[in-house]
């Protein structure tokens, strides 16, 4: 029997609300942790996990686009951040806005970048965030970016605020998703994604989609990033740039499940959890266990936790 | 200095077509990414290092060694991993992940095993001295690994391209559904490709002392990006494009070492980004592209 339209609407304001209440409790849950649990680092991890994987849902859930080099945009908008701040010495916000732009001008530049379909993409935007990087660290310009030997941002080090400033872009992100899971612009991103050829005949916009989702992802790496460089205030182009950042936030996502809201963030407290009870000590025992759940996972769950529910027909937030 | 630079660079490009041509060959195959090459090229680098420095097995010999058994190693890899991957909906994209995860595993157990240092042979082993090159002097371990990177790269033309299993692997390469309905064992025909690339990884890592200089546990990636570099320039699926893409990446590098040396590191980055712009289906490729 089909819905009236007054029943569609009503569903759709209590998945929003749904949607939105977990949202809700992710972010005052963070924040209540901040006040409780004493390893502020930890909990500053996880917020930036739990942005950075939504971040990359945005434009792999809903367009089908894998970056590799995800990182390069935390990156850039860590030495963003940091450049504005050591060389104009402007406020800690004014440095935010600075990360934000320069991970929107650097998505501008790689936007030919999608040009491209599948393993091309992937790894093209892999080489495309070594290159940020080297030219970053190049000790050739230690007068601008101070090359291989780390920047240190003493000036602004406000490790409250960029906590809260943190939760807010996590927030904001996570808004962000349930919009994009509940709206017209999201279903046609998810449209594109399935079949673009199909997607552009009953007129969606192909490009324009694309293009929306891939700069809002990057700006979400962006002031992650960001505030990253704030908090963390002394830190290397090797951290900034780490290849494993693009490789947590991926796994975290492909485990919970893309183009949910709850997936991602599953991945994020299951996988970092365990990451941060076993692998601290030695690295290499995690990075083993995480590499065997990453086969295991693509030969038998290629569609995350979250498809236990989903392929039983059950909706998952 | 130009002229050293050129020659210099086709030496390192005959070994980068070695890097890559096992990468292509199965991506060629299977479409699929094999991003633990790198990986199986350290592994490769380590076994000649302990042969030589448990049993002083000279490097050649190595080579030989690493081959049967690298072979015989990517057997079970495949069948273990890739007939289940390649029924998934989208086997190419998590193909990436999957060898992901697999060269995290490796990399890992190398670390745990052996520690993280550097780990080299000495370039004594393959000759002491220059040897005078069309006026340029270069190490002989160079041109002794180049010489080696040549045959090996040569067997691989000889094996597609003269013996019935290589005419079976090319007919796989153009359509694997039509290979597939003529009758042809495309399982067993992709699990020779595989041993056989895995092998080429192998005796690529039993060379990389003489080459890269030395060998860690976490240097797959770098090598990764460099190995895709070479056959997305050369073109994707076709072995013989790899040999070309392997000298242009390698004149191309010591062109930039020689003149503009601190940013030399970019090169494979941007190599890789322009061509799969301008000409993704790379320089011998027909169109393949989608959407």
């Amino acid at each position: 029997m089909p819905d009236t339209a007054s029943e569609a609407r009503n569903r759709l304001i209590r998945r929003v609300v749904l949607d939105t209440c977990i949202a809700a409790a992710v972010v005052i849950g963070m924040g209540v942790m901040r006040g409780v649990y004493s390893n502020e680092l930890m909990l500053f991890n996880f917020v930036v996990f739990l942005a950075l994987a939504q971040g990359l849902n945005i434009i792999y859930g809903f367009t089908g686009y894998l970056p590799f080099g995800y990182v390069g945009f935390y990156g850039a908008g860590a030495y963003g951040f940091s450049l504005v701040v050591m060389h104009l010495h402007v406020p800690a916000m004014v440095g935010m806005a600075a990360a934000a732009g320069a991970a929107l001008v650097l998505a501008v530049i790689l936007l030919p970048l999608l040009r491209l379909s599948g393993a091309y993409f992937a790894i093209a935007s892999m080489a495309a965030a070594q290159a940020v990087y080297e030219i970053v660290a190049n000790p050739d310009l230690e007068n601008i970016t101070k090359g291989p030997y780390g920047v240190s941002l003493s000036d602004v080090f406000a490790p409250a605020f960029s906590y809260y400033t943190a939760l807010a872009i996590l927030a904001g992100t996570l808004l962000l998703v349930v919009w994009l899971r509940n709206s017209r612009f999201g279903m046609s991103l998810q449209a594109i994604r399935d079949d673009s050829v199909s997607a552009a005949m009953a007129g969606v916009s192909v490009v324009r989609g694309r293009t929306i989702a891939w700069l809002l992802s990057a700006l979400v790496a962006g002031l992650v990033g960001g505030v990253f460089a704030w908090h963390i205030s002394v830190f290397y182009p090797d951290t900034a740039f780490d290849l494993s950042v693009s490789i947590f936030s991926t796994v975290f996502l492909l485990f919970g499940g893309a183009t949910t809201l709850c997936g991602p963030l599953l991945g994020v407290f299951i996988l970092y959890g365990i990451y941060n009870v076993i692998g601290i000590a030695v690295p290499q025992y995690f990075q083993f266990t995480y590499g065997a759940l990453i086969v295991l996972l693509v030969l038998f769950l290629p569609n995350g936790l979250v498809s236990l529910l989903t392929s039983r027909g059950i909706r998952v937030p | 200095m130009l002229t050293g630079a050129i020659v210099a660079g086709v030496v390192f490009g005959l070994y980068y077509t070695l890097v890559g041509l096992g990468l292509n060959l199965v991506f060629g195959v299977m479409r699929i990414v094999n991003l633990a090459h790198g990986d199986f090229l350290m592994l490769g680098g380590i076994a000649a290092w302990w042969l030589f420095s448990s049993f002083g097995l000279h490097p050649l010999v190595s080579a030989l060694l690493v081959i049967v058994v690298f072979v015989l190693v990517g057997l079970p890899v495949y069948y273990l991993v890739v007939p289940r991957l390649l029924r998934s909906r989208d086997s190419e994209m998590l193909s990436l992940i999957l060898f992901f995860g697999l060269s995290q595993m490796i990399e890992a157990v190398t670390t745990i095993g052996l520690g993280a240092t550097e780990r080299s042979l000495p370039p004594r082993l393959l000759g002491v001295g220059p040897m005078i090159l069309l006026g340029t002097r270069l190490p002989k371990a160079w041109i002794f690994s180049a010489a080696a990177s040549g045959i090996a790269v040569l067997l691989v033309y000889l094996y597609l391209y003269r013996t019935r299993l290589g005419t079976l692997t090319r007919a796989v390469m153009v359509s694997r559904d039509e290979a597939l309905a003529t009758g042809i064992d495309v399982n067993f025909v992709s699990a020779v490709a595989f041993g056989i690339s895995i092998a080429l990884a192998g005796v690529a890592g039993v060379f990389a002392p003489f080459i890269l200089g030395s060998i860690t546990p976490n240097m797959g990636v770098a090598i990764n990006i460099t190995a895709f570099a070479v056959i997305v320039v050369g073109t994707l699926g076709n072995p013989l494009g790899t040999l070309l893409g392997g000298i242009i990446y390698g004149v191309s590098l010591m062109l930039m070492q020689t003149y503009l040396s601190s940013w030399a590191n970019l090169l494979p980055n941007l190599l890789l980004i322009a061509v799969l712009l301008v000409r993704p289906e790379g320089i011998l490729g027909r169109k393949v592209r989608r959407a």
